[in-house]
């Protein structure tokens, strides 16, 4: 064995890990801005409007910040349970360059303007190509690492990875089709109701494997690591993996719910919805459960309080979801803030505290430290942000209710008892709740980069031997 | 029920879902089956990555096995009673269309004596009943402030009229604001900008803004517009008449009462003489039907006081 392959490649798990609570920061701020340009609409300045940001914060949050920490923390977690260094040092350092330009380039178009105007999806098609590209390399490094794997069976954390990878190259491809007029600007080869169905297939899905089965291969490495406990359930793992990629694939019409969509493929959706329910509960159940036995870590060990409370957050937007989906409750919650509180108790809740508490948990091994620089720290991060959290959701929640209830109230004459500016006007202090929770969130992101920076220096940025596989493997 | 080109996609999606939904169930119990010789459940699987990850192999949780089972049954019972499986309408054969148009009949039948029983009423006397404009105030806040404004007074130089002054472009008379809300007004000032003889391009235009400026009595250059009268007394009088007093008729505003769809500014009018304006009302004759019509013309007519000045 050569010596470049007698040790992990942690060099390209560092660059991730580093970007993305950079991108972490930047995405947020973008959505800290959004959040009090709703409330003071006079921060709408010149071409940095409402319109142009938002798509910036959603594709810096989870593609950016989501997308590096996937990144990161797959590579390190395949390479260390195939007990192998990672598939062509090139192609990763390529794939991590790729997605690097891939986000600037983001961050440089959408506020131009350059859009095919598709949710999540906004980037055109030059940039669509070169997503492909890197998405396509990402997968050769990852499958290439588990193809060279010194173990024979797979850890379950690489069954979410990889499924992860495989969907959302599908899912990128076939949603991003489109025909070019010009470098900036093209049109979805698809049509109507078509393009509209397709387009939330790629959406929901964008949720459940991006932001679903690629943090659970995260929670499934981390969570037992951190906890030192076997994961609760081998059974549950298979059971849930299959249930949860299978069902996933159907639930998209739920977002075109009373629209042109047919009756039947609006039924299919909310039906695969409830459906997905048991599925999506059973991660939670394996991760929460790992801790039996030793519940009392929770109460000094700040990454572990991360890492579960995602676990907890997740259990609750993945309730949440499936009773919106359901076309009584959809019909008053459509279209209100209660969304937007919905996504963000999964994007801040789930996604970015399983996160944080991952990349706690690797940033001193990365940097050759024996723990961060301040616990006390990380534990002020949590509280920040949990708080930030409650706060979010909550106003949310207030404010898509009244919406909704305000939308539908109509006068015995047939006209509707208040116009829409009316339910603009009493949002306005749940928006202000919302930027404080925003704020609040954000703010912990900037004691987590002093923590980084401060754990970094000094640090020594060396790769980690490839250990032996256990006993019985050998 | 023509979602489906040909009888062959409508069995392929029947037996895709039935086959989808049994197959969730039938995975899980397979799964939920103890295997005779398994380790047992207390013990871990035997694998171990990295130095410490281990996993135990306790059974499904009951309570979560039963969730799942009883979201399978929920959707073969829904795919039963509602539109699921292709063509197959469910046995309730219940529809989005048919739950809309049922809404709009039964609020309808509730809602219509209301406003019909105004039809044989007078505009005037529509325009004084107080029952009437609390209606028409609520059809003005669901479906004209979009454009004129929560207060009805249009918005400043974007083109929407405000409606509480005394200024008409297609005039104020019952009859022609019926008309406007009916079938919708589409009006039009040509752009000249493309023409230099017709109004001697932009410096020409200047020198129009300048008169037309004074026919409303506001400040001008008096020997530009000197010169603007006589190009309009070449082109533009033939909408806006000899006298700038508009022709209601075409749409065309009257130019001598300070009031400017566009803005007033110099600027602002050598812009609408060399680019043109083209602004439209749309026709609500479908949407809300003779009865409302009347009852909003009639609130129409009383903001700008129309009602209680005769």
């Amino acid at each position: 064995m050569s010596e470049t392959q007698s040790a992990y490649n942690y060099k390209v798990v560092r660059q991730f890990t580093v970007m993305a609570v950079v991108w972490g920061i930047v995405g947020m701020l973008v959505g800290v801005i959004i959040a009090a340009q709703l409330v003071w609409p006079d921060l709408n300045i010149g071409f940095l409007h409402f319109g142009r940001l938002r798509p910036l914060h959603t594709n810096a949050v989870i593609f950016a910040f989501g997308g590096c920490a996937l990144m990161g923390t797959s590579f390190y977690v395949v390479q260390r349970t195939c007990h192998t260094r990672i598939f062509c040092d090139k192609l990763a350092a390529f794939t991590f360059w790729g997605w690097q330009l891939v986000i600037v380039l983001a961050a440089i178009t959408l506020p131009l303007g350059i859009t095919s105007g598709k949710e999540y999806a906004e980037l055109e098609w030059p940039i669509d190509i070169l997503i492909a590209v890197v998405w396509v390399s990402y997968a050769i490094v990852f499958f290439g690492t588990i193809f060279k794997r010194k173990v024979s069976h797979i850890y379950v954390a690489n069954w979410f990875y990889g499924g992860f990878i495989l969907a959302v190259a599908l899912l990128h491809i076939v949603n991003s089709v489109a025909i070019p007029v010009s470098l900036t600007k093209s049109y979805s080869a698809y049509a109507g109701v078509q393009d509209a169905m397709i387009q939330w297939w790629y959406g929901h899905n964008a949720v459940g494997f991006f932001l679903t089965a690629g943090f659970l291969g995260m929670m499934y490495y981390f969570v037992p690591k951190q906890a030192e406990r076997p994961v609760y359930s081998y059974r549950l793992s298979v059971v849930h993996f299959w249930a949860l990629i299978f069902t996933y694939m159907w639930a998209g019409p739920h977002h075109l719910h009373y629209t042109a969509l047919p009756d039947w493929t609006q039924s299919l959706g909310m039906i695969f919805s409830l459906i997905l329910l048991a599925p999506s509960w059973g991660g939670m159940i394996n991760g929460i459960m790992t801790l039996s036995g030793a519940w009392h870590k929770l109460r000094d060990d700040p990454i572990l309080k991360f890492l579960i409370t995602s676990l907890s957050f997740y259990g609750m937007s993945t309730f949440e979801g499936p009773m919106m989906s359901i076309k009584t409750v959809n019909a008053l919650s459509h279209y209100t803030d209660w969304t937007i509180g919905h996504v963000h108790s999964g994007a801040l809740g789930w996604v970015a505290m399983v996160s944080i508490g991952a990349i706690y948990y690797l940033l001193p091994r990365l940097f050759g430290k024996p723990e961060m620089h301040s616990v006390k720290l990380i534990t002020v991060h949590f509280w920040v942000s949990t708080i930030g959290i409650v706060l979010y959701i909550a106003s949310m929640w207030i404010s898509g209710v009244m919406q909704g209830l305000m939308w539908r109230t109509v006068n015995s004459d047939g006209t509707l008892a208040y116009s829409f500016v009316e339910s603009v006007k009493v949002s306005y202090p749940f928006w202000g709740i919302r930027l404080m929770g925003g704020v609040l969130f954000l703010s912990g992101m900037l004691i987590m980069a002093y923590n980084m920076a401060k754990t970094m220096a000094g640090g020594k940025a060396e790769d980690a031997p490839v250990l032996l596989p256990a006993g019985h493997h050998a | 029920m023509s979602d489906f080109v040909n009888e062959f996609w409508n069995w392929y999606v029947i037996l895709i879902v039935l086959i989808s939904i049994v197959a969730c169930a039938v995975f899980l119990w397979t799964q939920s089956m103890a295997r005779p010789g398994t380790a047992q459940t207390t013990d871990t699987t035997g694998h171990v990555w990295d130095e410490t990850l281990e996993e135990y192999n306790n059974p499904l949780p009951r309570w979560w096995m039963w969730l799942f089972y009883a979201t399978v049954v929920f959707g073969l019972v829904y795919v039963a009673l509602y539109p699921a499986l292709g063509r197959f309408p469910g046995v309730f054969g219940w529809s989005t269309a048919d739950e809309h148009r049922k809404e709009i009949e039964r609020v309808d039948a509730q809602v219509k004596p209301m406003f019909e029983k105004y039809l044989k009423m007078d505009l005037q006397a529509v325009a004084t009943d107080k029952n009437a404009m609390d209606m028409g105030a609520r059809l003005f806040q669901t479906y004209c402030i979009q454009c004129h404004g929560a207060t009805a007074q249009g918005s400043r130089d974007k083109g929407y009229p405000n409606l509480t002054d005394k200024d008409w472009q297609w005039g104020g008379e019952p009859a022609q604001i019926i008309e406007s809300i009916t079938n919708g007004r589409i009006g039009m000032m040509p752009p000249f900008g493309g023409n230099p003889d017709a109004v001697g391009g932009e410096p020409g235009a200047r020198e129009l803004a300048n008169y037309v400026r004074s026919l409303s009595g506001l400040s001008h250059n008096a020997e530009l517009a000197g010169k603007g009268k006589e190009r309009y007394n070449a082109v533009c009088f033939a909408c806006h008449g000899p006298d700038g007093k508009g022709m209601t008729a075409l749409g065309a505003p009257n130019l001598t009462d300070k009031v400017w769809l566009y803005g007033g500014s110099e600027a602002k009018i050598v812009e609408t003489i060399v680019g043109g304006r083209t602004n439209q009302m749309p026709a609500w004759k479908d949407f809300l039907g003779e009865a409302k019509i009347h009852v909003m013309a009639a609130y129409v007519l009383s903001l700008s006081s129309g009602a209680t000045a005769k």
